[in-house]
């Protein structure tokens, strides 16, 4: 599978996480592609931390508003309904438990749902940004990313890198499969019919508890 | 009173070693105008609070290229790659802090708070000399406010009483640094005598010292 295909596949499972009603703030990269696969039936309104709810998609060139731009900076639209506000309101909204879904990448998570993904020491340093505010706010935490980089491990037993939040992931989104974190570890939901179990077990440094009713990852 | 004063009567008041507060968010409703004086005026030794280092050409990066900062406190410097180099280089000291920590960090001196409790950092390199405070079974870090000398910020619109409204997401951080510092500027596109709409108007003036007009 190539890396755009990956991406999309992971974006298009995340989606269908997504229920009616739900106030939802995606990271930048992969998380971003999410938006193109919310469900027709599902009103989904999406949260932006600069400063406003019902961040809508890229407007054409003739319709830009310099002042109306997504977390990384980038031209949006807002949507009927959305409404902006300042920074305090915004992270009281994320903080107080009213995202009820963030959706970001990782360097690393691990068994405990612990999660790394904003600085590697003395070489990447680009800062948290809001993403520690989201991780430890919103309701439900998803992490939409390849199951491995380049072939070494990113779901391991402990993370090795700085936390951007401790005990806060909830549904672990790969292109091998859909991986719960509970009390009792990580447990392999679905998985992708590509991929055997032991395929997965082996891009994976804890044990995989295997779900009794473990499905086909279908998207 | 009369608030409206010049770009340089504005800048001229900021002395080497001050602390500025400065609104904007990846240089979106940033007080771009004022930042070129303060570039241009090459005031050193600052301390920067701000929710990113913005970019090497555009908004507070191009005071960062300048080297204009001793201490840098903001959530992200990803998208200027000098402020990353000050920072492993030692030459200017960074402080990394959560977006919503840091607007709070703010608002709690505008507000006249000694601090908030929250979630966010515990278990993290942010929790790092910080008192943990458990209240009904869960941790929460002591954050404490920041305070700045000069809280330089853009809106739309002033009247002439420094009551304000903005325009898109370029709110951000703008309001919540209003009243945060000794002194705040506002820079704003449009500046009018006429009293704006009380039910309208987003920041109250009376956490507003000064108004300058700069042109995009």
């Amino acid at each position: 599978m190539d890396k755009q295909f990956v991406q999309e596949f992971i974006a298009q499972r995340v989606a269908k996480e997504l229920h009616d009603g739900d106030v939802v703030n995606l990271g930048i990269g992969l998380p971003t592609l999410v938006a193109n696969y919310v469900p027709h039936d599902k009103a989904v309104m999406f949260q932006s931390e600069n400063g406003f709810v019902g961040l809508g998609p890229t407007p054409s060139e003739d319709n830009i508003d310099p002042y109306i731009t997504n977390a990384g900076g980038k031209p949006v639209t807002i949507k009927n309904g959305g409404i902006f506000f300042d920074s305090a309101t915004s992270f009281g909204i994320i903080r107080g438990g009213h995202v009820d879904l963030t959706v970001l990448g990782a360097l690393q998570v691990d068994e405990k749902g612990n999660i790394a993904n904003y600085m590697i020491p003395g070489k990447m340093v680009p800062g948290m940004g809001g993403a520690m505010d989201l991780i430890s706010g919103a309701r439900k935490v998803i992490v939409a990313m390849e199951h491995t980089a380049k072939g070494s491990l990113k779901i391991l037993k402990e993370c090795s890198l700085p936390l951007t939040a401790a005990n806060e992931v909830n549904l672990i989104v790969t292109e091998m499969g859909v991986i719960e974190v509970t009390d009792k570890g990580l447990i392999l939901k679905e998985i992708n019919p590509e991929f055997s179990i032991e395929e997965v077990q082996a891009a994976t440094e804890p044990t995989l508890i295997i779900a009794e009713d473990l499905k086909n990852m279908e998207v | 009173m009369n608030k409206l004063i010049s770009i340089e009567e504005a800048v001229s008041q900021i002395k080497d070693g001050d602390i500025l507060m400065i609104g904007g968010f990846l240089s979106v409703g940033a007080p771009l105008n004022l930042i070129d004086a303060l570039v241009a005026k090459g005031t050193k030794n600052l301390t920067l609070i701000c929710n990113d280092s913005g970019f090497a050409d555009s908004g507070v990066g191009k005071l960062v290229v300048n080297k204009q900062f001793s201490t840098i406190i903001a959530s992200h410097i990803g998208t200027n790659k000098e402020t990353g180099r000050q920072m492993l280089e030692g030459e200017t000291e960074v402080i990394l802090t959560p977006q919503g920590t840091l607007a709070e960090q703010i608002r709690c001196s505008c507000y006249g708070l000694g601090g908030f409790l929250t979630r966010t950092g515990v278990g993290t390199k942010v929790q790092d000399g910080k008192d943990v405070i458990e209240i009904d079974g869960t941790k929460y870090l002591l954050e404490k406010p920041l305070k700045a000398d000069f809280a330089l910020i853009f809106a739309q619109k002033a009247d002439k009483y420094g009551n304000l409204v903005y325009h898109g997401a370029a709110q951000n951080f703008n309001s919540v640094m209003a009243g945060a510092a000794t002194t705040t500027i506002v820079e704003v596109l449009e500046y009018s005598e006429e009293a704006l709409d009380p039910d309208i108007a987003e920041t109250p003036g009376v956490f507003v010292n000064y108004i300058v007009k700069g042109a995009r």
